[in-house]
C-alpha cells in the first residue's frame, strides 16, 4: 500500500529519520553518518509517498523494490523501515551489535523490508536493474528504486548496469544520485571526477531529472517525471549536503564514517529536535 | 564424444520445459551452449553483452524476485572476474543463482593461460555456503543441472570444453546427488578420486594398474563441495592411500578438499595430479595434457608412488 504523506509530513519524517540515524550510530558505536544524513529526504519520499509496499507482508511479490546501492548508508535505510513499521524502533539501537539483525551494511536475509543485500559498491544498481528487467520480462507492474552514491559511480560496474538499463529501456527503474561531492578521501571532483553527470547518463539512454535532494516537493515532482517517462530509466540527480541536518557534520569529509560520542550526540539531538 | 558444456546446453534446453528457469549469458552463448536454451525459450534468455559483473548482478536481482537463474560464461570470467559479485550479490544473500561456467582448466586448449581458469574450484569452494559441482560426462551433467535447479541456494557448476568419454553407459549407473560421490570402479590397493575430464583418465589408469596386478578404486567426486566425507574416509580405510586428479591447481580444488577430509578423519598418504601451481599455456588439449601431466600415465605413476608411502 502506498502512503500519501503531505509535504509537511514528509519533512517531519525526514527529520525523524535523521534523529534515528544519529541515535543508532551513537548506540552502535560506529557507522556512516554523513552519507546517511544526506539521503533522509529520499528515503522519506520513497517509503512514505512513492513505494507500493506492505510492512505487514515484506515479501509481497508484487511490491515495489528498493536497493540501497550505496549500502553504507544503511542507518538511513533502517530508520526509514522502522518508521514505516517493518520492525520496532528500539531495534535501531542495536546497529552493528553481535546479535543484531542490523548489520553494518544491509542484509536481506536478516532485516524485514530489505530487498537486496548491498555493501560492495556498484553491485546494487545491477541487482536493481535486474529486478526491473524481471518485472518487464514477467509482465509484473512493480517499480524499482535505487540510490547511488556519487563516489560509487566511479565503480566500472555502475556503467555496465547503466548501459544495460538504457539498452533494455527499463522505464520502471528510477535511480537517485546522492551528489554530496564527498567521498572518503576528499572531494569527488578532486579525487576522481565523475562529472559531467547528465551527459554521461543521457548518452547511455537515460532520462535525467535534477532535484534538490533535501526538498521533498522537488523529489516528489522528480519521481512523477520519472514515472511519466516511457522507454527510458530515470536518474534523479540530487544535489545534497553530506551530514545534512547536524551542523558540525555538514560538508565535513571526516564524517563519512565513524563514531558519535556522547557530547556530539547531545548537540546533534538538540539541533534535530529543535 | 560429448563435452560437458554441450551436455549442459542440452540439459538446459530440456529442463527448461520442466522448470521455469531463466538463463543469462555474456556474449558466449555458442561457446557455453546456452544458445540451445536461447533458441527454445527466448523469453527467458538474456544476453548481457561482455559485462560479467553486471550479469551476475542481474541474476541476483532476478533471484531476489524469486526466480531460479543460470548465469553462464567462461570459468575465468565468472569465478575470476565476477568473484566479488558472486560473493556479495549471490552467495552472501544465499540467492538461487547457478553460476554455470564452461571452459574450466587447461584442457580447453589453444586460447592459453589467460582463458584457462585453474583456480575456480578453489575460489568458489572458499565462499561460505556455495555448492561446487564438476561433472564428468553427459548423464552426470544433466543430473548436476537438475540438482542445481532443485537446490535452494547458490551453486557453481564447472564444465569442460573438449569432448570426453561417457562414464555412465553400458550398465554403469550414475548415482550423483549433491554431497555424494560415485564409485565408478571398486578396488582395494589405491583409490583414485577425480573430477570432470579426469574421471575417464582415472578409469583408464585403473585399467592399466589392473594389468600390473594393482586393484584401484575410482571415485567420481562431482560434488566437490559439499564433498562426500564418508566415502573418502571409507576408501581411505579400505585402500590406505589416495590419488586425486583434476584439471585445476592442486591447491584448494579437489586435491585440497580431499586432503582436508583425510587430515581431519583418516590420515593416509595422498598424491595430487593436477596443475602444480602453474598457469596454463597455448597448445592442443593433447599436448597440454602431456605438458602438465594430466594423463592416465601420470595417475598410474602417482598411484604407485602413493602405495609405496603406505
Amino acid at each position: 500500500m502506498k502512503l500519501a504523506y503531505s509535504s509537511e509530513e514528509l519533512k517531519k519524517t525526514a527529520n525523524d529519520i535523521r534523529i534515528n540515524i544519529v541515535e543508532s550510530i551513537h548506540c552502535g558505536g560506529s557507522g556512516h553518518p554523513g552519507g546517511s544524513l544526506s539521503i533522509a529526504e529520499m528515503m522519506a519520499v520513497l517509503y512514505f509517498h512513492e513505494m507500493d509496499v506492505d510492512e505487514k507482508n515484506p515479501k509481497w511479490e508484487d511490491r515495489d523494490r528498493f536497493v540501497l546501492s550505496k549500502g553504507h548508508a544503511a542507518p538511513a535505510y533502517y530508520a526509514a523501515l522502522a518508521e514505516r513499521g517493518y520492525f520496532d524502533k528500539e531495534v535501531l539501537k542495536t546497529l552493528r551489535h553481535i546479535d543484531s539483525i542490523l548489520q553494518g551494511h544491509p542484509d536481506m536475509k536478516k532485516v524485514p523490508g530489505v530487498d537486496m543485500s548491498t555493501g560492495s559498491l556498484g553491485q546494487g544498481i545491477s541487482a536493481a536493474a535486474g529486478m526491473a528487467r524481471f518485472a518487464k520480462q514477467t509482465g509484473k507492474g512493480f517499480r524499482v528504486y535505487s540510490i547511488l552514491g556519487d563516489g560509487e559511480i566511479q565503480e566500472g560496474q555502475v556503467w555496465e548496469a547503466v548501459m544495460s538499463a538504457g539498452h533494455f529501456k527499463l522505464d520502471n527503474l528510477t535511480a537517485f544520485l546522492d551528489n554530496n561531492d564527498l567521498q572518503i578521501d576528499g572531494h569527488v571532483s578532486a579525487e576522481m571526477s565523475v562529472y559531467p553527470i547528465r551527459e554521461k547518463f543521457e548518452a547511455f539512454g537515460w532520462n535525467v531529472v535534477e532535484a534538490d535532494g533535501h526538498d521533498v516537493d522537488e523529489l516528489v515532482e522528480a519521481v512523477a517525471k520519472a514515472k511519466a517517462c516511457e522507454g527510458k530509466p530515470t536518474l534523479i540527480w540530487c544535489k545534497t549536503v553530506k551530514g545534512k541536518g547536524v551542523s558540525f557534520m555538514e560538508n565535513q569529509v571526516g564524517w563519512h564514517g565513524g563514531a558519535i560520542n556522547d557530547e556530539q550526540y547531545e548537540t546533534a539531538m538538540k539541533e534535530l529536535k529543535g | 564424444m560429448n563435452s560437458t558444456r554441450e551436455a549442459y546446453g542440452q540439459a538446459l534446453a530440456e529442463l527448461g520445459e520442466k522448470y521455469p528457469i531463466y538463463v543469462f549469458d555474456a556474449d558466449l552463448s555458442k561457446a557455453t551452449q546456452t544458445v540451445h536454451f536461447a533458441k527454445k525459450f527466448p523469453e527467458r534468455f538474456t544476453n548481457m553483452g561482455i559485462a560479467e559483473s553486471n550479469m551476475i548482478g542481474y541474476a541476483a536481482g532476478y533471484a531476489a524476485c524469486g526466480a531460479t537463474v543460470f548465469a553462464s560464461t567462461f570459468a575465468e570470467f565468472a569465478a575470476g572476474r565476477a568473484y566479488d559479485q558472486i560473493r556479495n550479490s549471490v552467495a552472501y544473500p544465499h540467492l538461487n543463482v547457478k553460476i554455470a561456467a564452461t571452459h574450466g582448466g587447461v584442457l580447453i586448449g589453444a586460447d592459453g593461460g589467460s582463458h584457462q581458469c585453474v583456480e575456480d574450484l578453489a575460489l568458489m569452494r572458499a565462499i561460505p555456503g556455495m555448492v561446487v559441482l564438476c561433472p564428468a560426462d553427459t548423464e552426470e551433467t544433466r543430473r548436476c543441472v537438475e540438482a542445481a535447479i532443485l537446490y535452494d541456494g547458490p551453486v557453481y557448476l564447472r564444465f569442460g570444453r573438449m569432448g570426453t568419454p561417457e562414464i555412465y553407459e553400458n550398465g554403469k549407473t550414475c548415482t550423483f546427488e549433491i554431497g555424494k560421490g560415485t564409485v565408478v570402479e571398486d578396488g582395494t590397493d589405491v583409490t583414485l578420486i577425480a573430477v570432470g575430464d579426469m574421471v575417464s583418465r582415472a578409469a583408464t589408469a585403473a585399467k592399466k594398474l589392473k594389468e600390473e596386478g594393482i586393484s584401484a578404486a575410482v571415485i567420481d567426486m562431482a560434488s566437490v563441495k559439499p564433498i562426500d566425507e564418508a566415502l573418502v574416509v571409507e576408501y581411505a580405510k579400505k585402500t590406505g592411500c589416495i590419488v586425486t586428479a583434476e584439471d585445476h591447481n592442486i591447491m584448494g580444488g579437489l586435491g585440497g578438499a580431499v586432503s582436508e577430509v583425510l587430515a581431519k578423519h583418516q590420515p593416509v598418504p595422498q598424491e595430487m595430479v593436477g596443475l602444480q601451481d602453474q598457469f596454463g599455456r597455448s597448445g592442443t588439449p593433447a599436448d597440454l595434457a602431456e605438458y602438465y601431466g594430466l594423463t592416465a600415465e601420470k595417475i598410474v605413476e602417482a598411484a604407485k608412488k602413493c602405495m609405496q608411502r603406505k
